[in-house]
């Protein structure tokens, strides 16, 4: 019998990397994506790398794949918008050796900016998609993946999901096979995209499109478990899982091929069902190609395109059981919030005592949206505070001077320099806060090339920022600890009236990394005068009894900001009180 | 242990060790041969935010997630996620939880009140339900982050799954410089006697 492990989705796709003999992986983190990544480069003998981004991932993966190797690329959903412009066009040049482009959607949006189907992207890039059901098939899935990639010449999009990705269960652990790269093969007409070159790739790409279908409809990845004739449902991903339970005499289509779509095989299971229903999560992807292959098939009108599935909506919507038997209750909420001691904090409590506009972006600090702190205009997407602040500037030249984009230092890397260097050229008084923690907090303190260190803790040279903001042509660089508020306000005041580009890097390393903290700090009862200003920080160790303020020692990291904001002198270090 | 079915949902707040308890559930199960799956929280909701892990244990496991009333245990690490959680409790549940208090942002900033009554309205609603007196348990006082183990320690007995395995996983799972202190929370939890 072979070793047997538990281990979440993610684990195991990096062990299906492993096995199937996978040199190189790429990847920006990304939840639920990013410990992919991270397990695959404690396995020996892989090249593993961050990129600066998802579109350089797969760019970095197109070129190991040319060169020869097994490769693996991994994002979530709305990074592989990010790499969609490579992607589309490598369908046209097909791979060296295979290439599997993991692609981690997040319906529920448990920690993301929307919750698109990422299904769409591989029809758009006319490639096959394989939707692992559990932590095994997720294993599985990538050594089928990359045999496929290379049978067919076609990168192969991998989509796993939160409760793939982050569940855990049993895995059978393989062998893993040699790994040894292909020998490269320069070939022009095949890897060079020029009109007269690609005229030629577009056909073969249609003509794999129809070939992939004829392998889908006899995949082992796609099967019938025959139930009764009275309901045949269709699913994919883990709504297969939410089917079984919820339905467990129906018929089932179980489809880990879903596109394309094995069209006969579908045929065969309405024909011989009373009721063809699909459940997948998100869009109707399978649902739409189904129906116009004529059939009757019921699936949006009675589950959501939004949020996430579960065992219980489908034993609601199918056979009307009610959902459990205590009801939910009225009660606080507990949202996620900048951790005690955070570097973040500080800064936007003074943007909102500045009242200027915030462009926002992605990261621990768009926490700073939700009360007490409030303070942020807009949040879309990686690097598009940047864009969206000279989009302000230029659309209501009155907005300038009151107008700041925020952005973290491996978001500015990722997708910040070139709106920063469109800001330059438009020559617009824009000034971008760059959050410099110096880490990726958000997914997990992954390093980024400034850094100065790599996934594997190598020492590298790091990417300078207030060197390369100069070197774009911005003139004014302030560097600022985010600590300091009174220092921060007055370096926002200055640039925001500079009147053209400027930037303020603030920069504080990230407490949970550094584990930094000082004594915890204490109100001292007769002085605090109940006027909660501490409370506009939103401090999770600051709290209000109805008439003073407390700090909770346990939770307090000693930062000191509380002490800053209060007009009384009431909250100082524990070691000074009595005195 | 033919067509056995134990779903766990452990709650608590972001960092609070739901993770780790669950690992120690599952190798438990897994080495009594039953299929285990988990459900976690992650990434942004991991802020100090509500988390939630789910635990499936049976001869055959299909989702992940437990369904909305059909949880047989709640392990809670504070009162009021317990009471956020107490849906997916089924009608014949047991909660497990400590008597913690942490105020979220909305009760700590005076918008919103915490449910004073939180504890009866537990009781109340739940087949049975255990309080641990997080004051008397003296593992607590030497390390707070042994809190887990002694939910663990209270679970051991009512699960048919022998308890030197809980101790073998135990000792597998965590570094074995705080190896001394999980022990001594996990037998605290097992002797544990509620009022």
């Amino acid at each position: 019998m072979s070793a047997k492990e538990i281990m979440t989705g993610n684990e195991a796709i990096a062990r299906g990397a492993y096995e199937a003999g996978v040199t190189v992986g790429t990847a920006y983190p990304g939840t639920p994506s990013t410990e992919i990544l991270e397990t695959l480069a404690r396995y020996k003998g892989i090249h593993c790398n961050w990129s600066v981004n998802e579109k350089v991932a797969l760019e970095v993966g197109i070129g190991a794949s040319l060169a020869g190797a097994r490769v693996i690329t991994c994002m979530k959903h709305v990074g592989v918008n990010v790499a969609a412009d490579p992607l589309v066009t490598f369908s046209y040049t097909g791979v060296g050796g295979g290439l599997v482009l993991v692609a981690a959607d997040d319906p529920g949006m448990h920690s993301s900016q929307n919750e698109q189907d990422s299904r769409h992207l591989a029809r758009l890039a006319k490639i096959p998609v394989l939707e692992p059901a559990d932590s095994q098939e997720a294993k599985d899935f990538v050594l089928y993946a990359l045999e496929l990639s290379e049978r067919f010449d076609t990168p192969v999009l991998l989509r796993s999901s939160t409760r793939i990705s982050h569940s855990r269960g049993l895995v059978a652990l393989g062998e893993p096979l040699p790994r040894e790269p292909k020998e490269y093969v320069k070939n022009a007409p095949k890897y060079v995209m020029l009109p007269a070159y690609a005229r030629r790739r577009h056909p073969l790409v249609e003509a794999r499109l129809q070939a992939l279908q004829e392998e889908a409809e006899k995949s082992p990845l796609n099967r019938i478990e025959a139930g009764s004739p009275e309901l045949g449902v269709v699913c994919s991903g883990v709504a297969y899982q939410y089917v079984k339970e919820a339905l467990p005499d129906a018929s089932v289509l179980k489809l880990g091929f879903s596109y394309p779509l094995p069209a006969g095989l579908v045929r065969r299971f309405a024909a011989a069902v009373k009721r063809l229903l699909v459940v997948e999560e998100l869009d109707p992807f399978m649902e739409e190609q189904i129906r116009a292959l004529g059939l009757e098939v019921t699936g949006k009108e009675l589950f959501p395109a939004v949020g996430e599935y579960s065992t219980e909506l489908i034993r609601e919507k199918v056979r009307g059981e009610s959902r459990g038997t205590i009801p939910p209750r009225e009660i606080p909420s507990r949202p996620p919030l900048l951790c005690p001691g955070c570097s973040h904090r500080g800064v936007f409590y003074v943007l909102k005592q500045l009242k200027v506009h915030v462009m926002g972006d992605i990261g621990c600090y768009t926490l700073a949206a939700t009360p007490p702190l409030e303070a942020m205009d807009s949040c879309i997407c990686m690097g598009a505070s940047i864009g969206t602040a000279l989009g302000m500037v230029l659309a209501k030249p009155e907005l300038a001077g009151r107008t700041v984009a925020v952005i973290g230092d491996s978001t500015f890397l990722h997708s910040g320099i070139t709106p920063l260097i469109d800001v330059v050229y438009n020559a617009a008084p824009v000034t971008v806060l760059i959050l410099d923690n110096g880490t990726t907090a958000m997914t997990g303190h992954q390093a980024h090339p400034g850094t100065g260190f790599t996934l594997q803790g190598k020492k590298v040279p790091a990417v300078d920022l207030e060197a390369l903001c100069r070197a774009v042509g911005v003139r004014r660089v302030a560097v600022v600890d985010p600590f300091q508020l009174d220092r921060l306000r007055q370096t926002l005041k200055e640039e925001l009236a500079a009147g053209e580009p400027s930037v303020i890097i603030a920069r504080h390393p990230c407490p949970l990394l550094t584990r930094e903290s000082s004594p915890p700090l204490a109100v001292k009862e007769d002085k605090c005068n109940g006027c909660r200003l501490c409370l506009r920080l939103g401090c999770p160790a600051i709290s209000f009894d109805g008439k003073k303020a407390a700090v909770n020692p346990s939770l307090c990291n000693g930062c000191g900001l509380c002490a800053q904001v209060c007009r009384q002198q009431a909250i100082i270090p524990v070691s000074e009180e009595g005195r | 242990m033919n067509n056995c079915k134990y779903d766990l949902l452990i709650a608590g707040a972001g960092g609070q060790g739901t993770i780790l308890a669950s690992k120690i559930i599952s190798r438990v199960a897994l080495a009594q041969d039953l299929e285990v799956k988990t459900a976690e929280t992650h990434g942004m909701a991991q802020r100090g935010g509500s988390v939630v892990t789910h635990v499936r244990i049976g001869s055959r496991v299909y989702s992940p997630l437990i369904p909305l009333g059909d949880a047989d245990f709640l392990l809670s690490f504070e009162q009021l996620e317990a009471l956020r959680w107490l849906p997916y409790l089924s009608s014949r549940g047991t909660v497990i939880t400590a008597d913690l208090v942490m105020e979220p942002l909305p009760v700590l900033t005076g918008r919103e009140e915490y449910p004073a009554d939180a504890l009866e309205q537990i009781k109340k609603a739940a087949h049975r339900t255990i309080v641990l007196d997080t004051g008397q348990a003296e593992p607590l006082r030497r390390n707070p982050r042994v809190l887990n183990m002694i939910l663990l320690g209270i679970l051991c007995p009512l699960l048919p799954f022998p308890r030197e395995c809980w101790e073998e996983v135990i000792r597998e799972t965590v570094p074995p410089r705080l190896l001394e202190i999980n022990q001594a929370a996990f037998r605290y939890g097992l002797e544990y006697k509620a009022d």
